[in-house]
């Protein structure tokens, strides 16, 4: 096994703008595979948007976005290969509603890599069995709670065998109690290698399992160190009233 | 009346929807019409002579039906679609359908529409025969007029007319789909036409259901509206009846009774479906 560095992704002077709202205004960052990268920083500041520009859910208003080597462009064809490679867990969960549990984790399966109903749903199982739920499968996301719906929402990207996860927010809506169950199978996904980008304030996960923190305020990126250096001497004014704000709560 | 009481009928434990004494009264309509159809001789003489149109009348709705759904489904994400042309294109069928009365629609597409497609028809025909395709080009050319009846005629102008009605339902039906969906969906690798079909207009049509049933129930009425086209429905049969025989009570009674009998059947199969689906 080689341990060179390899780029996953790598985002390069990234700018997205809403009309006069610059929500990005260029950002870039380069992740190592088997790298965990924590975001944090204010409402508005920018996460979501540069998350979803990293798979082109929102399509960039300059700057380049490489994932695993390839450039993303403006073929369709081409985009939905890569997001096929990037999975992507909301803070809304965003299960389908009209479908079981168990076809939530095989649709995508089936329609986008073209595998079989029995291999899709093997498949299934065991991301299901991974994320603690298997005993859900024929259930439908209504009747889960909101932990549980994250984690099938988990189970359906991994399905896919992504190279990258990008979370945002993924507790946030969530139960205290529940927030938990979430984290505990995020922290196994990062002890097993994967390359994720997780936009998220819980500074235990961020502690336990980032390899970097940014902290990000108006669409830039004000500081990107280790969580210990972060958390512990932030060294901008605007990190340090930030963090004093959230660890009030 | 019920409004101008001072003291609200709900109040007294029972409420006026229990009441429901107006189903009853369509019941006892049918009961009566029933009746009258199979004892007087002059209104068996209506029915025997209306009935020839049923089988039209529910062939058109049908069929108008089908294709307006196809119509309305492209038109709808037409109206949603962010490629320019086709959402210009959507907006405007919906649009100048919007703003015609549906008789002169009718009128207007069988009478005008019809022959300048089929000129256009011909005229390709014509030029494909020029330019040495004739294998094709001949049978374009000599198509005519008559190959379209009046009833397939009223079929299009009913079907493009109610595809610009459905073509709203299912474009309200996308939009109340939550734009999450589509993410999750394209964030999985699917394309915008597989998570349109896959995830959001499953969920969309079942949404607007009821509104598609009441659509067909306003389209069986309207097939009315082609007996101008001199097509044999029960309207049209309706009023050569009582043309010939005078007999405008009878006639109208009787076809009053018909277009009746299928609508209310209709809605209570609307509302027992709209009912299975809340409970699920
Ligand atoms: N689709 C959009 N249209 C217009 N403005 C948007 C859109 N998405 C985000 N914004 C704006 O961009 C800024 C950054 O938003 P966002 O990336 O969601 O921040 P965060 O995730 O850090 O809270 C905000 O001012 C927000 O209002
Ligand atoms: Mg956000």
């Amino acid at each position: 096994m080689t341990n060179e560095p390899r780029d996953m992704i790598v985002i390069k002077d990234l700018h997205k703008h809403f009309g006069n709202v610059k929500a990005v205004n260029g950002v870039s960052l380069t992740v190592q595979k088997g790298k965990v990268i924590v975001v944090i920083g204010p409402s508005g500041s920018g996460k979501s948007t540069m998350l979803r520009c990293i798979n082109h859910l929102e399509t960039p208003t300059s700057g380049e976005i490489w994932i695993d080597g390839v450039k993303l462009g403006h073929n369709e064809k081409e985009l939905n290969e890569t997001r096929a490679e990037v999975g992507m867990v909301f803070q809304q969960f965003n299960l389908f509603p009209h479908l079981s549990v168990l076809e939530n984790v095989t649709i995508a399966q089936k329609v986008v890599r073209g595998r079989s109903k029995e291999e899709a749903q093997e498949i299934a199982m065991k991301q299901l069995t991974r994320v603690g739920i298997p005993e859900k499968a024929d259930s439908y996301p209504n009747n889960l709670s909101g932990g549980q719906q994250q984690r099938v929402a988990i189970a359906r990207s991994l399905a896919m065998n992504p190279k990258i996860m990008l979370f945002d927010e993924p507790t946030s809506a969530l139960d205290p109690e529940m927030i938990k169950e979430v984290l505990d199978v995020m922290l196994d996904l990062a002890k097993e290698g994967m390359t994720m980008v997780c936009v998220t304030h819980e500074m235990g996960f961020a502690r336990s399992a980032a390899d970097e923190v940014l902290f990000m305020d108006a669409g830039v990126v004000v500081e990107h160190t280790t969580p210990e250096d972060l958390y512990n001497n932030p060294k901008e004014e605007r990190t340090k009233l930030f963090l004093s704000q959230i660890l009030q709560h | 009346m019920e409004e101008n009481s001072p003291v609200p009928i709900e109040q007294e434990g029972f409420q006026a929807k229990d009441i429901s004494w107006w189903f009853w009264a369509i019941i006892l309509i049918f009961i009566w019409a029933i009746y009258i159809i199979a004892t007087r001789e002059n209104y068996q003489d209506a029915f025997q002579f209306i009935k020839a149109g049923i089988a039209v009348t529910i062939k058109t709705a049908l069929i108008s039906y089908a294709f307006a759904v196809v119509l309305g489904l492209l038109a709808g994400l037409g109206r949603i679609s962010k490629n320019i042309f086709f959402n210009n294109l959507a907006r405007l069928y919906v649009e100048l359908i919007r703003g015609i009365p549906m008789l002169v629609l009718i009128f207007f597409i069988a009478l005008v529409g019809v022959p300048i497609f089929v000129d256009g028809l011909n005229a390709f025909g014509a030029w494909l025969v020029k330019i040495g395709l004739g294998f094709i080009g001949t049978p374009l050319n000599e198509f005519g007029n008559s190959a379209f009846t009046m009833n397939s005629r009223a079929i299009i102008a009913l079907s493009v007319t109610y595809g610009a009605f459905l073509a709203e339902i299912f474009r309200a039906g996308i939009q109340s789909i939550g734009k999450g969906q589509m993410e999750a969906g394209r964030s999985l690798g699917m394309s915008y036409g597989q998570t349109m079909r896959h995830i959001i207009l499953p969920q969309a049509v079942r949404n607007v259901l009821p509104a598609l049933g009441n659509d067909f129930v306003a389209m069986v009425k309207d097939t009315a509206l082609v007996s101008v086209l001199a097509v044999r429905d029960i309207t049209q049969v309706s009023r050569l009846y009582a043309g010939s025989t005078f007999r405008f009570r009878e006639a109208y009674v009787t076809v009053s009774v018909m277009y009746l009998a299928m609508t209310v059947a209709l809605s209570l199969l609307i509302q027992l479906m709209e009912r299975r689906l809340n409970n699920d």
